[in-house]
């Protein structure tokens, strides 16, 4: 039954994550450097918490939340793709924006809990009479909508990439845009679309923590460093969503975990008791596990791009403009 | 010369827009010109969205000044915020020479503070010490803290080509968690989250210390400390070894291209783990230097996020160590502003705003927008 409640909650905690990452293997895949999913996520959070409180509308809520972000994304476009600035910086800068307009336009909203319309989860009450296993199942699938979304998610990004055409032009301009240029692909135009996509993905996610899954806005903490583990997921990842997936829902099963671990006296059925629990101070390190593990998982995603020659976009970070073939 | 984006525009303009790059260098005085302007405008945008929730922008601005520079307390107070921000900003300048991206100075800012703090709470020297060992010492173990926690990404950036900027992130949320199990599990003082207060001798003079022993009226109460003199002199330094020093030299060609800098015979690997030593040393300087002068004792919560405006003031300072000390002093008034401001956030998005117009501004530095006639005949067939 526990089990089931862990993997229930790390279903949701990871779906946060997925869209972030999703959002930046799209914008990534497509040649742009996507370092501010942290700031698209805040901004969502905020704008979908505060639209749905005031419309009623959770799902206009979403839309809204989504359509901020991707308005915060069409600046990070027009510094990388128009204005060719450093990528790396536009990132930051584009966070740092982001979380302010955030921080400035939430002030008011940490006296809104409890009054704000959420997204509906949905459930399948008939599992409960499968007698045990059907009680499991049905806390496993007693879900936010938005968890379902995300899972779906998955494999039609998946295929979109790999598959279609559209999805092979997306690889062609962060491959090799000279070639996609010459191909008649409009690469900068299609690098602002999936900029813009990556954002609206990663401001969804956020709009999943404040109106879905977290139910609440807690000013920067909304957040609390979940979009940048997200680029870390996306190097993880390897630019691939399923993998990137798997990822996303580790990390939901650890942060729940660090949770699971705080409150209990003892551990593994009265067995051990928890030294967490005799020293809470020890908790801190606890906290630290999701950070600690981003680190891990990056360092594995270092080696496993080493052994496998798989290595990031080609023209990752690159802009791009005709006739400069070979600048770096 | 390299030429983009020639098509001519179908609207029937005398003119067509040419964007090229330039192959020349900018003029001396664009980019200085550039950086107030995009200060400017992101002062214009701020104020609009300080409108668009209701505010007033040209009273908050009123307000603000008044706060930070209002007076020769308020310039104190700024001066005092601009210790931690020069000391930051120069770390991050000195990375982002290279093209290393320190986005870590927070997490190194706090474990700079734990040093310090271990050397009087450990204790490290032994208590009733005079302040001739205590201060040194402390300084030292901030920075030695700050410069290990540097090594982390710089060591895992050399060997395994781990992205920095999520592994010094990564260890900024760490450093927060490892500050706060000290500070309540070993330091607590009866319970409160800070630890005792530190001896006399282990503060950093302040000038409301001179006002008392020299009996000067004018500068009672005013919190500027020693810390200030650090920071210009890490700053200067930084500066000489960036700009006079075959090591600065190294660094820059490194952070211009890394092909070049690697056919020269320059160890990438090696210089990538000490500039990330030193820029972790000098943001732990800072953590020690706010430790010693402005908490006085171990705490949490002690940055309102230098590390992350310590970015913002190097690239506005165009990561030159001596530009910073001005720039801090800008910063470490919006700083103090904000606590004098509603809502608090205004402060956060300004930062965010300038750097955003900054790099965006930069273009200008970059290519040259030229009009050109369209001569009347090509039009006319165009037409």
């Amino acid at each position: 039954m526990e089990l089931f409640q862990l993997l229930a909650a790390a279903l949701a905690g990871g779906t946060v994550l997925l869209f972030g990452m999703l959002g930046g293997i799209f914008t990534e895949r497509s040649g742009v450097m996507n370092l501010a999913i942290e700031g698209y996520m805040l901004l969502g959070a905020t704008i979908s918490y505060s639209a749905s409180a005031s419309s009623g509308s959770p799902w206009i809520g979403l839309l809204m939340g989504a359509v901020a972000a991707a308005i915060l994304g069409i600046l990070h476009a027009i510094i990388c793709i128009s204005l060719k600035a450093d990528q790396v910086v536009s990132g930051l800068a584009t966070n740092f924006v982001g979380t302010g307009v955030s921080l400035v336009l939430g002030a008011n909203l940490t006296s809104l809990v409890g009054t704000v319309p959420l997204l509906p989860s949905v459930a399948f009450p008939k599992l409960l009479e499968l007698g045990w296993i059907g009680e499991g199942l049905y806390t496993l699938t007693k879900q936010s909508i938005m968890v379902y979304i995300g899972f779906v998610l998955i494999p039609i990004a998946q295929w979109y990439l790999t598959k279609t055409r559209p999805g092979m032009h997306l690889r062609a301009i962060g491959e090799n845009p000279e070639a996609a240029d010459a191909m008649g692909i409009n690469v900068n135009g299609l690098r602002y679309v999936y900029t813009i996509l990556g954002a609206a993905l990663a401001g969804i996610g956020g709009a999943a923590i404040s109106i879905a899954i977290y139910s609440g806005w807690f000013s920067e903490l909304t957040t609390n460093g979940r979009g940048w583990i997200c680029v870390g997921l996306v190097i993880f990842a390897q630019w691939n969503p399923v993998r990137g997936a798997f990822g996303a829902y580790f990390f939901g099963i650890l942060s729940r975990l660090v949770l699971d671990l705080k409150i209990p006296a003892t551990l593994f059925g009265g067995l051990v008791a928890n030294p967490f629990f005799l020293h809470p101070n020890y908790t801190f390190f606890l906290e630290m596990l999701p950070y600690f593990f981003t680190l891990v998982v990056m360092i594995i995603g270092a080696n496993s791009a080493k052994a496998k020659h798989i290595g990031a976009p080609s023209a990752l970070g690159r802009p791009y403009s005709r006739g400069e073939k070979g600048k770096q | 010369m390299k030429k983009e984006s020639t098509s001519p525009k179908k609207i029937g303009l005398p003119f067509q827009i040419q964007i090229e790059e330039r192959t020349d260098e900018a003029p001396k005085w664009l980019s200085p010109v550039l950086t107030l302007v995009s200060v400017i405008a992101a002062l214009i945008f701020s104020g609009i969205l300080i409108a668009s929730v209701g505010g007033d922008p040209l009273y908050t601005y009123s307000r603000m000044w008044k706060a930070a520079f209002g007076s020769w307390f308020a310039l104190s107070d700024s001066l005092t915020k601009a210790i931690p921000l020069i000391l930051c900003g120069t770390a991050c300048a000195l990375a982002f020479q290279m093209k290393i991206w320190n986005i870590g100075a927070e997490g190194q800012f706090f474990l700079g503070a734990f040093g310090a703090s271990l050397v009087v709470l450990g204790p490290i020297v032994p208590e009733g010490s005079s302040p001739w060992v205590y201060i040194p010492v402390m300084m030292l173990f901030g920075m030695i803290f700050g410069a290990l926690w540097g090594f982390i990404p710089g060591y895992l950036k050399a060997k395994l080509n781990v992205n920095e900027i999520i592994s010094t992130l990564m260890l900024n949320y760490i450093a927060i968690a490892w500050n706060n199990f000290f500070l309540f599990g070993m330091w607590s003082d009866k319970g409160f989250q800070m630890s005792k207060k530190f001896p006399k001798a282990a503060l950093l003079i302040r000038l409301s210390d001179i006002a008392k022993t020299y009996n000067i009226k004018e500068l009672r109460g005013m919190a500027l400390h020693l810390g200030l003199v650090f920071s210009l002199v890490a700053a200067i330094v930084i500066y000489i070894l960036i700009y006079k020093s075959k090591w600065g030299y190294e660094i820059k060609l490194i952070g211009e291209n890394r092909k070049v800098a690697r056919y020269a015979g320059i160890n990438i690997s090696w210089n990538v783990v000490l500039i990330m030593l030193v820029s972790g040393a000098i943001a732990g300087l800072a953590g020690a230097t706010e430790i010693s002068g402005v908490v006085k004792r171990f705490q949490g919560s002690i940055s309102p996020g230098y590390g992350s405006t310590g970015i913002i003031i190097a690239w506005l300072a165009k990561l030159n160590p001596l530009l910073t000390i001005p720039v801090s002093l800008f910063f470490g008034g919006l700083i103090i502003a904000g606590r004098e401001i509603q809502p608090s956030g205004i402060p956060k998005m300004i930062q965010g705003i300038i750097l955003v117009c900054l790099i965006a501004f930069d273009f200008f530095l970059n290519y040259r927008i030229r009009l050109i006639a369209v001569k009347q005949s090509e039009s006319a067939i165009e037409g």
